[in-house]
């Protein structure tokens, strides 16, 4: 099993759930011997980022504050793939509570790229991508609110999405920021992850922000680039830190697009600068709200120390979250307090309109946008752990996306320094289906690189 | 008010929704008497990934609130997130709304003054804390009791428009009733859905800065609100006169020493760091809609009030005894349309509160009215009715209740009484007209309560001033 000679590599899960597997995986086998209550993923191989509840399987989000944790219930998306026949071998890594690029915010340990385990996978969600590149499960899960799907499987060559905020229910999802959460697929075609994404789909009655929208994510999905109008943002390729290889391994890409009979059209999204400052103004602040629940009174880690009700609050948050995540509430708290709330929070409100805009009016003039995914390649294990900023910069060209609440995903498009690079492709809110067409379309005509 | 001081009180009140379900989630909302944490569900108790949709129920119960007291409902509303810590408080925030509430303005008349209303909002109640010991800081432990967690609450905050403790506790009952007039709750202050709190501040007459206020909590009845409001004014007209200054605070009331005391520091602001709920989207309220809940609100309180006195000629005060409870002006209107005259029923129904079938209670006025039987016949034969379900006038008929009203059979009875009791005959004879009193009773024993009393004393004086 792929999973064992893996693991010991790149360390992809904090859990393998082999028994629960192999319980559906035999499900699955008598209902394909039967030909009865056969769905469209019986006994395909899933891997779930831990940041989704699974029913009675510990998960984490990736936090020492949560060890142990048995959720007594199924996230929407889990059990939508439990009833189309998915086989679950496990819970991926990620950066805790899914704050970071790089998967080494993780509280239990880093992961190692395929492609080369002395590099990271990306991240949040880079367990995910790289047990999918490693061959450990046909297809995973992950959570996206800057970039968590799309940048981590860039990193690691394969194909990942972010549907538009509303597609997928966020119940069960454990929440880092909720007006920029969504849950996507990974997968090593674009078709495979538009089954998955076709899956988890749709209206969720626990779910006030899904929506009811007719979600056929495989019309169309073959019928190719031509005709389509690809936007080109000269301010994505312009970046800060985008690498040349980077850059030219798009640009290839854009070259194979429009030999396919794409058009290409220059589009600016002028707003572009601010966006990393407002949204780590906004995913802090709601981040700050959404933890404020790890208290220690009902679930997880409580430090048994403590003899006031303050002092196990701020011991058991002091142990149980990493400096990261202390960073982030800390940071959000800020921008929520009265008196900063004007001059952060809601100027940050006020830019992701902007950013909205700025898509709006491009959209007006091509059909998808595309762009690198990330500015650089995979880097080594702890080269910017240091430097906050540095990761955050990651995330550069996908948070936009999440901003204005836009479908994107990301598909291998060559390497650089012999190492994956993802080409992203942003459609119109709701327009999942141009996305996923671009992205076939693109791998239809992919030339070798 | 002692020595020119006046009050201003403003009322914050709090009341639980009647739907059948909590506010964000389908726990059922009937939680009283229910084992500790026997009525919750992921939702409420807050775990991680859980999210919260809106029971549009409690909407509805908040619009029509609002229109009951002339507010303004918005078109566009939603719900912030107020972020505080508390083991009672699952999430460590409350979803409630800060500048977009469902309602703002309207007004309650409480007879003579009216109350402005400055808004009403919808939010979540948090659960419970236990403490056990004698007292939360000597508590060895504290238990949680989420069942209450998620309940939908409404918060009704009014102008500081009142000016006394009577004031405070009228505006409670007249909104009370207004609330079960259209069935947005129960309200009954001693089961916790009516949470009403003042916030009380004196200062001199004419003065036209507010004073210092403190919030007045833990208030469990009319009563209560009543007395702690009164002590709170006393305390602080007590405190300024010494002198010193009052803290800005909450203090609790406390039943057993019958007063206030102070509860939690409120001199430095605790910052709840509001926020939009990104959870659940703005909610847009369809003109429309409100409309139609508007077009069916029942007549409220104030305006029946006013149709009974005119169209019955009751008195203000009968009128407004009656329209407490919508159920009790039903009966009252029922029971005249079976037959029975306005002003006795109204006496029958404020005094002795019948639960019976408008017939029955028109028959039992009626019966009374007649004099067919006495009032105190007829507060037995109700009792009797209330029991078993009968008609008053077969009780009458079988126990052989109806009073004496024979001149001739009750002139012997006062014959007796006169003869038996010569002290009281001499009393009154010397202008102690209490005196007769004794001498009624007399006769009332006499007959095993039958006698028609009021003829029982034409005959008494009739004999008394003519033997004299």
């Amino acid at each position: 099993m792929a999973i064992r000679e893996q693991e010991p590599r790149i360390h992809a899960f904090l859990r393998v759930t082999e028994e629960l597997a192999r319980a559906q995986a035999a499900d699955a086998d008598r209902r394909l011997a039967a030909a009865d209550g056969v769905g469209p993923l019986t006994g395909i191989p899933v891997a779930l980022k831990d940041v989704l509840c699974v029913e009675g399987v510990e998960t984490t989000a990736g936090s020492q504050i949560l060890r142990g944790y048995l959720p007594p219930f199924d996230a929407t998306a889990v059990a939508r793939l439990r009833a189309a026949g998915a086989v679950f071998v496990g819970m991926t890594n990620c950066d805790e509570f899914a704050m970071g690029s790089s998967t080494e915010n993780s509280s239990y340990r880093p992961t190692g790229n395929p492609h080369d385990p002395s590099r990271v996978p990306g991240g949040s969600s880079g367990g995910s991508a790289a047990a999918v590149a490693a061959g450990e499960a046909v297809c995973a899960l992950g959570s996206d609110t800057g970039g968590s799907i799309r940048q981590p499987a860039a990193l690691c060559g394969v194909v990942g999405m972010k549907p538009t905020y509303g597609r997928v229910s966020r119940f069960g999802l454990i929440a880092f920021a909720s007006s920029l959460d969504q849950v996507g697929p990974f997968a090593t075609s674009v078709a495979d992850a538009a089954l998955v994404l076709q899956a988890i789909s749709g209206l969720d009655a626990r779910d006030a922000t899904s929506a009811d929208r007719p979600a056929r994510m495989l019309d169309g999905v073959e019928d190719g680039v031509r005709g389509l109008r690809l936007g080109v943002p000269r301010e994505y390729f312009d970046v800060e830190g985008i690498e040349p290889g980077v850059r030219a391994a798009v640009e290839r890409a854009l070259r194979d697009l429009e030999a396919a009979g794409a058009e290409l059209v220059d589009v600016s999204l002028p707003h572009t600068e601010y966006g990393l400052a407002a949204y780590y103004i906004i995913a802090p602040a709601e981040c700050s709200s959404n933890l404020a629940r790890f208290d220690s009174v009902r679930f997880g880690m409580r430090e048994e120390a403590a003899t006031t009700l303050l002092a196990t609050y701020l011991q058991t948050r002091r142990d149980g979250f990493g400096p990261e995540v202390r960073r982030r509430i800390m940071l959000g708290t800020h921008a929520l307090s009265s008196g900063y709330y004007d001059a952060y929070y809601l100027k940050a409100q006020k830019v992701r309109t902007l950013i909205a805009q700025d898509f709006e009016r491009a959209f007006a003039g091509c059909d998808a946008i595309v762009s690198a995914t990330s500015p650089s390649v995979a880097f080594a294990l702890g080269a910017k752990t240091g430097d906050p900023l540095a990761m955050y910069l990651c995330d550069v060209l996908t948070l936009g996306g999440n901003l204005a609440g836009l479908p994107g995903i990301s598909v291998p498009c060559g390497t650089s320094e012999g190492l994956p690079v993802g080409l992203q492709v942003l459609a119109p809110q709701w327009a999942d289906a141009t996305a996923l067409r671009v992205g076939r379309g693109y791998e239809m005509v992919r030339s070798a690189g | 008010m002692p020595g020119g001081w006046e009050a201003v009180i403003g009322m914050e009140v709090h009341v639980q929704l009647a739907t059948r379900s909590k506010m964000f989630c389908a726990c059922p909302a009937d939680y009283v008497g229910a084992a500790p944490n026997a009525n919750v569900c992921e939702v409420c108790l807050g775990l991680p990934g859980v999210l919260p949709v809106v029971n549009g129920r409690a909407v509805e119960h908040v619009v029509r609130t609002a229109l009951a007291l002339g507010g303004s409902v918005a078109r566009h509303t939603k719900f912030d997130r107020k972020n505080y810590f508390y083991p009672d408080l699952p999430k460590g925030y409350q979803i409630s709304q800060y500048d977009l509430p469902m309602s703002r303005g309207g007004a309650l008349d409480i007879g003579g003054r009216t109350v402005r209303i400055t808004r009403v909002h919808l939010e979540e109640d948090t659960g419970k804390l236990q403490h056990a010991g004698d007292s939360l800081h000597q508590a060895g432990e504290s238990l949680v009791d989420l069942n209450r967690s998620g309940m939908p609450l409404m918060e009704i905050v009014s102008e500081p428009d009142l000016a006394g403790a009577e004031e405070a506790r009228d505006y409670a009952v007249a909104l009370r009733a207004i609330l079960r007039a259209i069935g947005a709750s129960e309200a009954e202050m001693e089961k916790g859905q009516l949470r009403a709190e003042a916030n009380v501040s004196v200062r001199r007459r004419g003065d036209p800065e507010l004073g210092i206020k403190t919030e007045l909590k833990n208030i469990n009845s009319f009563r209560a609100l009543q007395r702690a409001v009164d002590h709170e004014i006393r305390r602080q007209i007590r405190v300024l006169e010494a002198g010193e200054r009052v803290v800005q605070e909450t203090r609790g009331w406390s039943e057993a020493d019958q007063s206030t005391f102070s509860q939690r520091s409120k001199e430095f602001a605790q910052d709840y760091r509001y926020f939009p709920e990104p959870d659940i989207p703005p909610l847009e309220l369809d003109p429309a809609w409100v409309e139609e809940i508007r077009a069916a609100l029942p007549e409220l309180p104030a305006p029946r009030r006013a149709r009974l006195v005119a169209q019955y000629g009751l008195s203000e005060y009968d009128a407004g005894q009656l329209t407490r409870e919508a159920a009790t002006a039903d009966a009252f209107e029922a029971a005249v349309a079976a037959g029975a005259p306005a002003k006795p029923v109204a006496n029958w129904i404020i005094g002795a509160a019948p639960g019976l079938a408008p017939g029955a209670l028109a028959e039992l006025v009626n019966l009374v009215g007649a004099g067919t039987i006495n009032r105190e016949q007829g507060l037995r034969v109700l009792e009797q009715a209330q029991a078993t379900g009968r008609a008053p006038a077969e009780i009458v008929r079988e126990q052989g209740l109806a009073q004496v009203s024979d001149p001739a059979a009750l002139e012997a009875v006062v014959d007796r009484v006169i003869h038996a009791d010569p002290q009281a005959v001499a009393d009154f004879r010397a202008g102690k007209q209490q005196a007769i009193g004794a001498l009624m009773k007399a006769v009332a024993t006499a007959t095993e309560g039958q006698a028609n009393m009021r003829l029982a004393r034409d005959l008494l004086r009739a004999r008394l001033i003519r033997s004299a």
